[in-house]
């Protein structure tokens, strides 16, 4: 069962940069306009003409 | 119009030497609209970030340089054809946003531990079931030890806070048995982990956390959804004044950066912006929506006005000033005061339901602690029969039972164009049996109406509907409406006082008042028929007529007052209005018990003959003089076009020239409370079938992760139905007075 000495802190550690994505993107005001951010994704205006 | 607002109070200065400023933007329809504006700004010199936020129909600008001048986009955006409406965040606002933030970084912490957690978990009940060594336990449980006790420390903030914040008020809120459940859930565990137990709770803990701060964000994000829109309304109305300066010169500001003692312009036709003196001028003033009276007041200097009246004739000049001593405003400020704290404060379900609930739980604890004492079980097999009690009764179902309902509701109630302003409106609006309404403004449209519009010569009035457009006198501009579009007059001018004339087809022609127009005996004629209209006359060469102008009914007046009957409402009006004009009213709407001329205080005097009857009174109203009763009525609400004292005092405010919203809310809100006890009803089942099982010593783990999820997912569900009864069969239409309210409302949710 050694193996878990790996495994677990592996499987925390993933988690934990989930959790660590998210609170950054959090800080970051990604979650201010939901609505919107659904949209801007389809405009192409970010591309050279 | 030339002169434009002065913006400076709404920029935001940052350190690094940028500046900001927000927008309400109002004509956002869809998502290409975000496009369109951010596009045409980035064409304007001097802009270095322009960004839409489309959930809540805003824009955000930033610049550098000092010189740039903020007004230039407000023009760049009405060129597009979209209307932006600075505004500054309020205080309740942010603090909202930061609180929200807040909740979602809790969330995040629990709903990471649950997880993992729930991965350990898993681990041990298999391993419990098959081969799993004692070890391989022990290092399972401490591990889960590791993970639950700083992130509980950290997500369970929000219930711990309010604990202590209910302790130091020696009160009891739905948060302390939370609280006692998580702490004794977590104590027990790592006691049972310390002895090898076969058994820990850890999960149960962190579920609890994750299950209830779901319940929490979303019922905070409902109302931050609301306020949003609320803001949104309040810009959009921008309350601006003519400021005079000490040197003569007129200037344009928000109303919101004027200081008592400044000296305003009101121009004929004209809102009263502020309350305040009147310093020289004479002017009829139109103060229904101060004092319900619909008769029109003579004002001089000296007079006090109140901001919402309108101007009718004359140019007035104002001096600002703060609510005094002994002033109209001053007196209804002490009422709502009085009246608020006299209500006897509503106990809502949820803490009427906690209240009975902890001292229960508590005692039923207690008892099985002494029951397997006294039968001879040791000890710790005891104390853990007891805490399982209160791990399984910890009110996961309880604490979500009504907020769900009232998220699912007030969000249900919001696409129907209501916004709620108190946290219990749901539930008091739904146990109403009454309504008292105001009449001027609430029963009637708050702007005047040309009568009988068909009775006219179409020549005559769409002459005189064109030649009105020309003026901004209030009941020239009702008249207006009649021109279909027509461009108006060029040569027409407009004499202060009078009325406008014009030169039409090498004649002169007149609107105004029947003196102007020579008709003063045809206008006595016709207002002897209609005693609560007012008269604007015109004259075109021989022809000339007499429009009569009143308050109307709101279109669906008649209709919504039938659908309130029919839910089982008891009506009445109470307006501050003379009798023959409420009579008018109240028999158009068959409304048999009416009051008229009553003053703020009568109107608080009726409301407690109507509570003591035993009445639960329900108060719409949108004057001055209603804020006191709406804040006394059990509960109460108000139009859009309210002024702020009575939004502010109502319960919830309604948008649109429809009355349908109120028999639509007390819909919603009975079907939403009947949810409420029904999730309250199945909470108390839970319990009885949970409790005897911790009782009886034979609740695992497994068995209480299971009962709290499921419970919660059920009452969870249950509440989704409040949704339904927001949707009525006929969409209602939001048809607006203030131009821009039915696009704010496609906000979706």
């Amino acid at each position: 069962m050694t193996i878990l000495l790996v495994l677990v802190p592996l499987a925390l550690g993933l988690g934990g940069i989930g959790l660590i994505a998210f609170l950054w993107s959090l800080r970051s005001g990604q979650y201010d306009d939901l609505d919107g951010a659904a949209y801007r994704v389809l405009s192409d205006d970010d591309l050279p003409k | 119009m030339p002169q434009q607002v002065d913006l400076s109070v709404f920029i935001k200065r940052h350190p690094d030497g940028s500046a900001s400023l927000d927008f309400a933007v109002d004509g956002i329809t869809c998502a290409a609209c975000i496009g369109d504006i951010e596009g045409a700004l980035k064409n304007v010199a001097g802009i270095t970030r322009a960004r839409v936020n489309y959930t809540n129909h805003r824009l955000n600008v930033e610049w550098v340089e000092p010189s740039f001048d903020p007004a230039q986009v407000i023009d760049a955006l009405a060129r597009i054809n979209y209307h932006a409406y600075p505004f500054t965040y309020d205080e309740t606002e942010e603090r909202e946003a930061r609180r929200a933030r807040w909740l979602l970084r809790c969330l995040a912490v629990a709903g990471f531990a649950a997880m993992n957690i729930m991965l350990l978990s898993v681990s041990v009940w298999a391993g419990n079931a098959s081969d799993m060594t004692p070890a391989t336990r022990d290092f399972f449980h401490w591990l889960s030890a590791l993970i639950v006790l700083p992130a509980a420390a950290f997500a369970g903030q929000p219930f711990f806070q309010s604990t202590i914040g209910a302790i130091r008020a020696r009160s009891l809120n739905m948060d302390v048995p939370i609280s006692i459940g998580i702490l004794l859930a977590l104590t027990m565990s790592v006691v049972e982990t310390a002895r090898h137990a076969r058994e820990a709770y850890f999960d149960s803990a962190i579920m609890l956390i994750f299950f209830l701060l779901i319940g929490r964000y979303f019922d905070q994000a409902m109302r931050r959804k609301t306020r949003a829109v609320a803001t949104n309304l309040a810009a959009l109305r921008a309350p601006v004044a003519t400021k005079l300066g000490a040197d003569g010169t007129e200037e344009i500001v928000p109303v919101s950066a004027l200081a008592a003692g400044e000296h305003v312009l009101v121009k004929p036709g004209a809102k009263i912006p502020v309350d305040g003196v009147v310093l020289s001028g004479h002017s009829e003033i139109d103060a229904a929506i101060i004092t319900g009276e619909t008769k029109h007041q003579n004002v001089s200097p000296g007079a006090l006005v109140y901001a919402g009246s309108v101007n009718f004739d004359g140019l007035l000049t104002i001096e600002v000033k703060a609510a005094g001593r002994g002033t109209l405003l001053d007196e209804i400020e002490h009422m709502i005061e009085k009246a608020t704290e006299a209500k006897s404060r509503y106990l809502r379900l949820a803490d009427r339901a906690s209240r009975l609930y902890a001292p229960v739980v508590h005692a039923t604890a207690a008892a099985t602690l002494i029951f397997w004492l006294v039968t001879g079980a040791s000890f710790h097999d005891a104390a853990i029969a007891a805490i399982s009690v209160l791990i399984i009764t910890c009110p996961c179902a309880l604490a979500l039972a009504i907020p769900a309902v009232q998220v699912v509701a007030a969000g249900a109630l919001f696409r129907s164009g209501i916004l709620l302003n108190a946290g219990d409106a749901i539930e008091r609006l739904a146990k109403t049996d009454m309504v008292l309404f105001d009449k001027t403004g609430t029963l009637t449209l708050p702007e005047p109406v040309l009568v009988d519009a068909a009775q006219y010569d179409s020549i005559t009035l769409e002459e005189a509907a064109r030649l009105a457009t020309a003026s901004r006198h209030p009941l020239a501009r009702a008249l207006a409406l009649h021109a279909k579009g027509a461009a108006s007059l060029d040569t027409a001018t407009e004499i202060r006082g009078a009325g406008v004339e014009a030169i039409v087809g090498g004649q002169r022609a007149r609107l105004g008042s029947p003196t102007f127009c020579n008709l003063e005996a045809e206008a006595e004629r016709a207002l002897a028929h209609e005693p609560c209209a007012s008269a604007l006359a015109y004259r075109c060469g021989d022809r000339s007529a007499i429009f009569l102008m009143r308050q109307m009914l709101r279109p669906d007046a008649r209709q919504s007052v039938d659908a309130l009957r029919a839910q089982g409402m008891a009506l009445m009006i109470a307006s501050g209005d003379h009798a023959d004009a409420v009579r008018d009213v109240a028999e158009e709407l068959g409304i048999v018990e009416w009051k008229a001329g009553l003053k703020p205080g009568e109107k608080i005097a009726l409301l407690d003959a109507l509570k003591a009857a035993g009445k639960k009174v329900l108060m719409i109203g949108d004057g001055l003089n209603d804020a006191p009763a709406l804040a006394a009525a059990f509960a109460s609400l108000s139009p859009i076009s309210a002024t702020d004292l009575a939004q502010a005092s109502a319960d919830a405010v309604f948008l649109g020239e429809r009355l349908m919203p109120v028999s639509l809310a007390l819909a919603t809100t009975r079907k939403a409370h009947r949810l409420m006890r029904q999730n309250l009803a199945f909470s108390v089942l839970y319990n009885a079938v949970a409790v005897p099982l911790a009782m009886a010593g034979l609740l695992t783990p497994l068995i209480a992760a299971c009962a709290m999820s499921g419970s919660s997912i059920l009452v969870t569900a249950n509440a989704l139905r409040a949704n339904k009864a927001g949707r009525p069969q006929t969409e209602p239409r939001i048809h607006v007075h203030e131009n821009a309210l039915p696009t704010m409302m496609e906000a979706r949710l």
